[in-house]
């Protein structure tokens, strides 16, 4: 499946909840079946401070495909990197690049990805970008 | 329901933001400590000023300038009667409560000099504290922290300790913005003046909850942001005693500031124009005076008791939670209720609130040493307004149970 095609499934899937607590509750148990990180790789050059949550973001390259694991000290955050994970995980990183990430505004997450809600997940985007450019380096 | 003749529903009729719906639900404001909402009668003054009164101030002769100086300078008597400071020359407008903290730093800083200590308490805003940690590197001064409690309280004895010959300033909150608590600012004075030292008071969240004589408090400075108090944003001001005040220089140089310029030398305008560079914000310090006049047409004992019911009514029943921790249990303190719940993340209860149309503020609130302190990255924070009601209040605690449950499942 392709990102493009990863993201509408997720959109289809968001599209039954018209109440945004059912839309939070299933973020949230999502998150919680998101596997945190082992404490080990949560090291200092793996977190981003955000002012609200923190997030943590480990990459691996395997076969020519990313593969990000995440994990955040608010549930609400690591469910929405459990979203990022599933459309981003085994992909290139030239798909990587060349995607433009729509689902998160589609389904009425928008403000999580804006600076000012400063929980990281914005600069997270950025630096799994940033982390499938380094790979054509490494 | 209210006890007293204080009519809260009166009161919110006059706020139009307290009327509206986000995502469907009907708002719920209880982040009054980050800002408070503006009266109509204040959006009407700001109107008219920019619609029929718009001029500079204090150099037109034209009838608008004359105008606009004049209902400039009625904002500053307005205020300074409010606050009960001697003359208006004691009354500067500033940017806000950060902009007053920062223009002391630097003007009665500049005469400080290397081993000099200024005492700021554990529970200061990050404005009240880093323009004095600045002040440090610039002078070679000390800055040393006055220990709190773990109810959020000062260390009265510890704070007699460590004032000396060197102590030149106490820079203190009247109310701390995360933990509600009053300080006891009369006695913190008395004790720093006797030692030979100025003092501060951060007054951004005590000017709309108390009665503010600073001639009673006897405090050298008193600084507060007019958003907070019912006014617009950008707007603030700097208390300060007059003979104190004649002594420091000048913090910004600029039109308005000065008496004579040449390119040898300037001599600077009096107070309080002195430290008012630059055009100022003329419908902000209008708008401000509003504000003010606004309270003034309250009764604010009233409202503070009814703030001071809200606060012990909402405390009283997250205290019954399981799991819930106040964090901030000072014997006196008002309008603010902080809390951390075990194993749920303030950003999620927040975010969860928030869907159900409740403002409250989550994280460290500008006080992470303090954040450090109690060992929390950081809390739930609701904090109240006199427009706020015990029917809010029960509305956000059943949206509480409902985010916990959610997030507890």
């Amino acid at each position: 499946m392709s990102i493009q095609e990863k993201q509408q499934e997720i959109i289809d899937e968001f599209s039954i909840y018209d109440d945004w607590m059912d839309k939070y509750e299933y973020i949230i148990e999502l998150g919680k079946s998101v596997p945190s990180l082992a404490p080990e790789l949560k090291t200092t050059e793996r977190i981003i401070e955000g002012c609200q949550s923190n997030v943590w973001l480990a990459t691996e390259v395997k076969d020519g495909k990313m593969q990000f694991s995440a994990d955040s000290d608010a549930i609400i955050t690591k469910g929405i990197i459990g979203l990022l994970i599933q459309v981003y995980n085994n992909e290139s990183p030239a798909d990587i690049l060349q995607s433009e990430l729509f689902f998160i505004k589609e389904i009425g997450l928008a403000e999580h990805l804006s600076p000012t809600r400063a929980n990281g997940l914005l600069s997270m985007v950025k630096r799994m970008k940033n982390e499938a450019l380094q790979s054509f380096t490494k | 329901m209210d006890s007293t003749p204080f009519s809260v529903h009166a009161i919110r009729e006059l706020f139009p933001a307290l009327g509206q719906k986000v995502y469907g639900k009907s708002l719920i404001y209880f982040d009054n400590g980050a800002t408070s909402q503006k009266p109509q009668i204040v959006l009407d003054t700001l109107a008219q000023y920019y619609a029929l009164e718009n001029a500079n101030i204090h150099r037109g002769v034209h009838y608008l300038s004359q105008q606009a100086t004049s209902a400039y300078e009625a904002a500053r008597r307005t205020i300074q009667q409010y606050i009960k400071a001697k003359a208006p020359e004691e009354v500067i407008f500033t940017k806000g409560t950060t902009d007053s903290i920062n223009l002391v730093a630097y003007s009665f800083g500049e005469r400080l000099k290397p081993g000099d200590e200024i005492l700021i308490s554990a529970m200061e805003h990050h404005s009240n504290i880093v323009p004095w940690q600045l002040l440090c590197e610039r002078k070679g001064c000390v800055l040393r922290v006055i220990p709190i409690s773990k109810k959020g309280e000062i260390d009265i004895a510890a704070f007699e300790q460590m004032l000396n010959e060197r102590t030149k300033l106490l820079a203190i909150t009247h109310i701390s913005n995360t933990l509600g608590t009053i300080n006891p600012v009369k006695e913190l004075i008395a004790k720093a003046h006797a030692a030979g030292a100025k003092v501060l008071l951060d007054g951004a969240q005590s000017i709309q909850h108390l009665s503010i004589d600073v001639q009673d408090l006897n405090c050298d400075f008193y600084t507060f942001s007019g958003h907070k108090v019912f006014g617009p944003t950008g707007i603030g001001i700097l208390y300060g005693k007059e003979a104190l005040l004649e002594t420091m220089p000048p913090y910004q140089g600029g039109g308005d500031m000065i008496s004579k310029v040449t390119f040898e030398r300037s001599t600077y305008n009096a107070l309080p124009l002195k430290f008012e560079a630059g055009t100022p914000h003329i419908a902000g310090a209008i708008g401000l005076g509003s504000a003010i006049s606004f309270l003034q047409s309250l009764d604010m004992k009233a409202a503070a008791a009814h703030e001071l019911e809200l606060t012990q009514y909402a405390q009283g029943i997250l205290d019954t939670f399981e799991g819930l921790h106040i964090i901030g249990e000072a014997k006196n303190k008002t309008s603010v209720v902080s809390f951390t719940i075990d194993h749920m993340h303030p950003f999620d209860i927040g975010t969860l609130l928030d869907k159900q149309g409740i403002a409250v503020r989550t994280g460290h609130h500008c006080t992470q040493p303090l954040m450090d302190f109690f060992q929390i990255p950081g809390t739930v924070r609701a904090s109240f307004a006199f427009y706020n009601t015990k029917e809010e209040i029960d509305t956000f605690v059943a949206a509480l149970e409902r985010s916990m449950q959610i997030l507890g499942a």
